[in-house]
């Protein structure tokens, strides 16, 4: 259980002001010049030290990654790119901190922008988060006008610019290269990788992406230290960690908690239980809508964190546990989610976009059950050679929640077939 | 240099390339779809999947740089399956129509299918289709055959430079089509069947006419221009049914322009398939004697001169110039558009840096010209020069698919250059490899003269002539024009003055081997004697027609505008009793008692070749050094423009050519849509 005084992000629920005032009570800005001062190396070997990995869904360990920006310009200018293009069905996280912590935010782009050595930051921001850009918009204007960011960012003589890009509804655009792309106003399809983006990225400049939640927690890391944020959690999985329960619980919320909570204390104690109690349970989706549903029995053990998820065969992902209780039609939940990969798949390329209209218009079927026992393999067919032979990771995430589903629930779908058989047959 | 080991074979690279190009160095065939060496790498098809040691997933092959130490495998099961997914992919939304496809039997879906497929297609459910679009009359599609492999975007925006097309929607509605359904407007529309890998795009007027399979394919040049494009030719029978394009890297890389393609049909219409006797001011059909017999009255002690057409081939000039000779007469000349360029010196006429020579220039200044209509493939060229530096322009403000400087339109502009004046003549200063094109707007103008010793001028001012190079550029639209000059085919007073001479009745006898670009308004009171291919401008006011064969239809030498010399074969017969150009001249020299001293092509070609020893260096382009050529003259102000108004009407077979015509009442008059893109 998380502590309060570990809490990174004290206003989650908005009962404060968003405002730079209010932040700066709780402690945002507070000392920024001299987290500066300390230097880029020392930014990033505490990030490392802190063992924060990405919050964005992949967990790649964040000072990591900002360690592979280029160390000396070589002419082209540096940028930081922060992915606010929360799209993965049920994750609600960034939404929260943009909302009602937008400077945890803007001061995270100010620190690893500045240990990159970036001249700017660029926020894109999923385009249906209106109000949330508005706020954004105005915490930018703040931070400008207290001379936080800009020609002389927190009066350290650093030069440093965020802008707000709004997206225009593609769930794609979240891939960070997909992201650059719809960013320099071409489609939003996503590039080779190689060239990664700290070599070539916005603009062909070095850049990285981050996830929201990865910079908004920079700043508190910073000044408390990597070795107390390494403290939280479990080795290799340290630290705090927006969850965002969601489904068939009493009480859906966002909440802050150390990683490594155990999935059924996370629902216990924050989201007032699963509807009917614990045993009514039937699956969960412990990551966002892309990663393997759990079954019950696994759901009554399993930690929340990358390692613990990743060794049940699922991820932690962007932790958004969706939570299904024994009334859910499971087939057609991953159908629609199916459906909801087929409509998003960008088309660029092959496997993924014939694949995901193939998988979608079979899980439909199954739904009814309108399907053939031998399709049950070939679908599963389907999703191997979906998986790993496409341009990004969509096509992975399209393919694991029916993996997922078979895995877990194979008798389910047989006898949803023979059902509809007998019912043929009968008539 | 990297070195990988590629399924246990060892290889070693140029820095730079990718694993797919490590493979094929490695004699591993690695299929592809989207992958074309002359296009940016856009990886989406995932049909040239391999999978590499240390690497999770398998890799695209055309995307992934060739590294050091990497360990390939390209017949693992891994990669089978990889494979197998991704062309079952492909198939599912891909109709089965092979049958009714042009595209089958040189289908790379199918002879990808066929060597890397898995099992049956298992797919049952609807499949998509999507509506025709429109490309322009030359390119046939059947969108519902895409496979997105976005060849014809990346073509559309890299090579052409008329970003046309694109893809719109997402997922298995993503959709290859035209910009809000405007054709394909760009003289180079005709690659993109080339280039496309299934039956989606394929070749219009070509239709349902003929399989590949029952194609014979010869190898030979194109007339058209002046570049002389390499191209295959396809014939079925008596016809030729299509031409293709030859890889020649010094030329043209692997491109045509659509009339190259596509004027093939008027090598059916409009033919001159007799010989013609003007009779009671009729024309009408007569034999060979008596054609001959005809000639032979009405040429014995006239005056006689001679013009010589666009698209003759050296043996045929060679020859006339000889039968002149022996009558007398040195009155002879090429230069239809009225070219002013002398004889003497090969370097003031030729295209001296060669066409691949463009690719290392930095800086151009074009004068009077359109290369986009004069010869669209060598813009490709200046198009990638102007991505490294500018170029600029004197005479008309074009549309050239990338920015260009307008500096004037009269020689005025050219003495400013001359002088030093503007920012232009300060990038030609700095310039390492500058050059200078001077097109038959230029060349044709008035003081045609002047700005030839203009350009010749700033050649040397700018230093861009030096041991390893020479900018000085003629850009020729005829086929025939580098060979005639190099042949001597020039007088005085050039064409006009024998049309003029004719007129005024100085000159009695006109001796026309294909020229159709003049007006023969004034050839009316001479005595004329046509010989060509097609019945055009030239058979007006004949007096005797002999039909020669066109291009495919005879062996020929050309010279193209870089002074290469190229050996065209015969491709197919003519029609009738049409015969070979250099055999008619032959057998009327021997009518008029001067017979010409060879009796077969190879014994002409022996002497043409000890006469101009350099026709002997078949595609080679040669160095010829500097000398003085020009006048200098007091220069009017008047305008320079361009002599080619129409791309598609330039000469008697495109405008014979049905397809031409209907491309230009689609395009032409109706301004180029395209915009120039600076990217």
């Amino acid at each position: 259980m998380l502590a309060d005084k570990d809490r990174i992000f004290t206003n989650l629920y908005g009962y404060q002001s968003y405002g730079l005032d209010a932040a700066k009570k709780r402690g945002d800005w507070d000392g920024t010049k001299e987290l500066l001062e300390k230097g880029g190396e020392w930014i990033i070997d505490e990030m490392k030290s802190s063992g924060l990995r990405g919050r964005g869904g992949a967990g790649f360990p964040t000072g990591l990654k900002w360690s592979f920006m280029p160390r000396q310009s070589d002419g082209r200018p540096h940028y930081l790119v922060v992915n606010a293009d929360e799209g993965e069905p049920g994750t609600c996280k960034d939404r929260e901190i943009i909302r009602h912590d937008p400077h945890k935010l803007i001061e995270g782009c100010l620190v690893a922008g500045f240990s990159m050595k970036a001249c700017a930051a660029y926020i894109y921001i999923r385009g249906e988060f209106v109000h949330e850009a508005d706020v954004l918009d105005a915490a930018i204007q703040e931070a400008y006008a207290a001379g936080l960011i800009g020609e002389n960012a927190c009066g350290t003589g650093y030069k440093f610019d965020v802008y707000v890009h709004r997206g225009a509804g593609a769930y794609i655009c979240g891939e960070e290269t997909a992201l650059i792309e719809s960013l320099e106003g071409k489609k939003g399809q996503p590039r080779l990788k190689p060239p990664f983006p700290a070599n070539v990225g916005l603009y062909g400049c070095p850049s990285t992406v981050n996830n929201v939640e990865s910079i908004a927690v920079a700043p508190t890391i910073l000044r408390r230290g990597g070795s107390w944020f390494a403290g939280l959690g479990r080795e290799n999985n340290t630290g705090t960690k927006l969850f965002c329960i969601s489904g068939h619980v009493n009480n859906p919320c966002n909440v802050e908690e150390e990683m490594g909570i155990p999935l059924k204390t996370l629902i216990e104690k924050h989201a007032g239980g699963v509807r009917g109690g614990w045993d009514n349970l039937l699956a969960i989706i412990p990551g966002g809508s892309s990663v393997h549903m759990l079954p019950k029995s696994i759901c009554d053990t399993v930690l929340m964190d990358f390692d613990s998820l990743r060794a049940e065969g699922t991820g932690l992902g962007t932790a958004a546990v969706i939570v299904m209780d024994k009334s859910t039609d499971l087939i057609k939940a991953i159908a629609r989610l199916s459906s909801f990969y087929a409509h998003e798949s960008c088309g660029q390329c092959t496997p993924c976009r014939e694949g995901t209209g193939w998988m979608s218009r079979i899980m439909n079927r199954m739904v009814t059950g309108e399907a053939e026992l031998s399709e049950i393999d070939m679908l599963l067919d389907v999703t191997k050679k979906i998986e790993g032979h496409t341009i990004c990771a969509l096509g992975d995430a399209a393919a694991w929640p029916i993996q997922g589903l078979f895995r877990h629930f194979r008798p389910e779908v047989e006898a949803r077939i023979m059902d509809y058989k007998k019912s043929r047959t009968a008539a | 240099m990297p070195t990988l080991t590629i399924d246990g074979i060892e290889v070693e690279v140029e820095g730079g390339s990718t694993v797919l190009q490590a493979c094929e160095a490695a004699g591993i065939e690695i299929p592809r779809f989207c992958f074309h060496e002359r296009l940016s790498i856009s990886g989406n098809c995932r049909m040239c999947l391999v999978e590499m040691e240390k690497a999770p997933k398998l890799i695209a092959s055309c995307a992934m740089p060739a590294g050091d130490g990497m360990v390939i495998h390209t017949k693992s099961d891994k990669v089978k399956r990889g494979r197998e997914g991704v062309l079952e992919f492909t198939l599912i939304n891909h109709p089965l129509d092979c049958p009714v496809c042009d595209q089958g039997g040189e289908c790379d879906l199918q002879d990808q299918y066929l060597a890397y497929s898995g099992d049956d297609n298992r797919y049952e459910e609807g499949r998509r289709t999507v509506a025709k679009d429109d490309f322009g009359p030359l390119v046939k599609t059947v969108m519902t055959r895409c496979i997105h492999c976005t060849r014809c975007v990346r073509f559309a925006d890299e090579i052409a430079g008329v970003p046309a097309l694109g893809g719109i929607g997402r997922g298995d509605h993503l959709e290859i089509t035209t910009y809000q359904e405007q054709p394909f407007a760009s003289e180079l529309s005709g690659n993109v069947v080339d280039l496309c890998p299934v039956g989606a795009l394929t070749n219009k007027p070509y239709a349902f006419t003929a399989r590949p399979w029952e194609l014979k394919s010869t190898e030979t040049f194109d007339i058209h221009d002046a570049m002389g494009s390499s191209v295959r030719a396809d014939a079925r029978g008596a016809q030729v049914m299509r031409f293709l394009p030859r890889v020649h890297e010094d030329v043209n890389e692997e491109w045509i322009s659509d009339k190259t393609r596509q004027a093939v049909d008027g090598l059916k219409y409009n033919r001159l398939d007799q010989p013609y006797v003007r009779r009671d001011g009729k024309l009408q059909p007569a034999s060979w004697d008596e054609a001959f017999d005809v000639i032979a009255s009405n040429v014995k002690g006239k005056k006689i001169a001679a013009l010589i057409g666009d698209l003759c081939d050296l043996e045929s000039m060679y020859a006339l110039k000889g039968l002149m000779a022996a009558l007398g007469s040195t009155a002879i000349d090429c230069r239809q558009d009225g070219a002013k360029y002398g004889g003497k010196h090969r370097v003031g006429y030729l295209f001296n840096s060669s066409i691949a020579g463009i690719d290392e220039a930095d800086t151009c200044l074009l004068v009077g010209t359109n290369p986009r209509k004069e010869a669209a493939v060598l813009n490709i060229r200046l198009r990638y020069l102007s991505k490294r530096g500018p170029i600029a322009s004197v005479g008309e403000v074009e549309n050239l698919t990338y920015p260009v400087e307008h500096l004037g339109n009269n020689v005025k502009a050219l003495e400013d250059v001359l002088l030093g004046k503007g920012d232009f003549a300060k990038a030609l200063k700095k310039a390492e490899k500058p050059m200078i094109i001077l097109g038959s707007g230029a060349v044709s103008h008035a003081d045609g003269a002047a700005i030839l010793k203009l350009a010749h001028d700033i050649a040397e001012k700018y230093g861009m002539v030096s041991d390893c190079w020479n900018g000085f550029n003629v850009l020729h639209t005829a086929a025939s024009r580098v060979g005639a000059m190099d042949l001597g085919l020039v007088s005085d007073g050039g064409v006009d003055g024998i049309l003029n001479g004719a007129a005024k009745g100085d000159i009695e006898v006109v001796f026309n081997l294909g020229a159709d670009e003049i007006d023969t308004a004034r050839l009316e009171k001479a005595f004329v004697i046509y010989q060509g291919s097609h019945g055009d401008e030239g058979v007006k006011h004949a007096d005797v027609i002999l039909p020669g064969v066109a291009y495919p239809e005879k062996p020929g030498t050309y010279v193209n505008m870089e002074g290469r010399v190229q050996l065209a074969p015969r491709v197919i017969f003519g029609p009738g009793d049409a015969r070979e150009d250099w055999a008619i001249l032959r057998a009327l020299s021997q009518k008029l008692g001067h017979t010409l001293p060879f009796d077969t092509i190879s014994e002409l070609r022996t002497k043409m070749i000890a006469d101009y020893p350099h026709l002997d260096q078949v595609d080679q382009v040669p160095k010829e050094s500097w000398a003085e050529f020009g006048v200098t003259a007091k220069a009017s102000d008047a305008p320079i423009t361009n002599l080619i108004d129409d791309f598609y009407q330039t000469n008697p077979i495109a405008r014979s050519s049905k397809v031409m015509a209907e491309c230009s009442s689609a395009y032409e008059g109706a301004q180029f849509v395209a915009e120039a893109v600076n990217g």
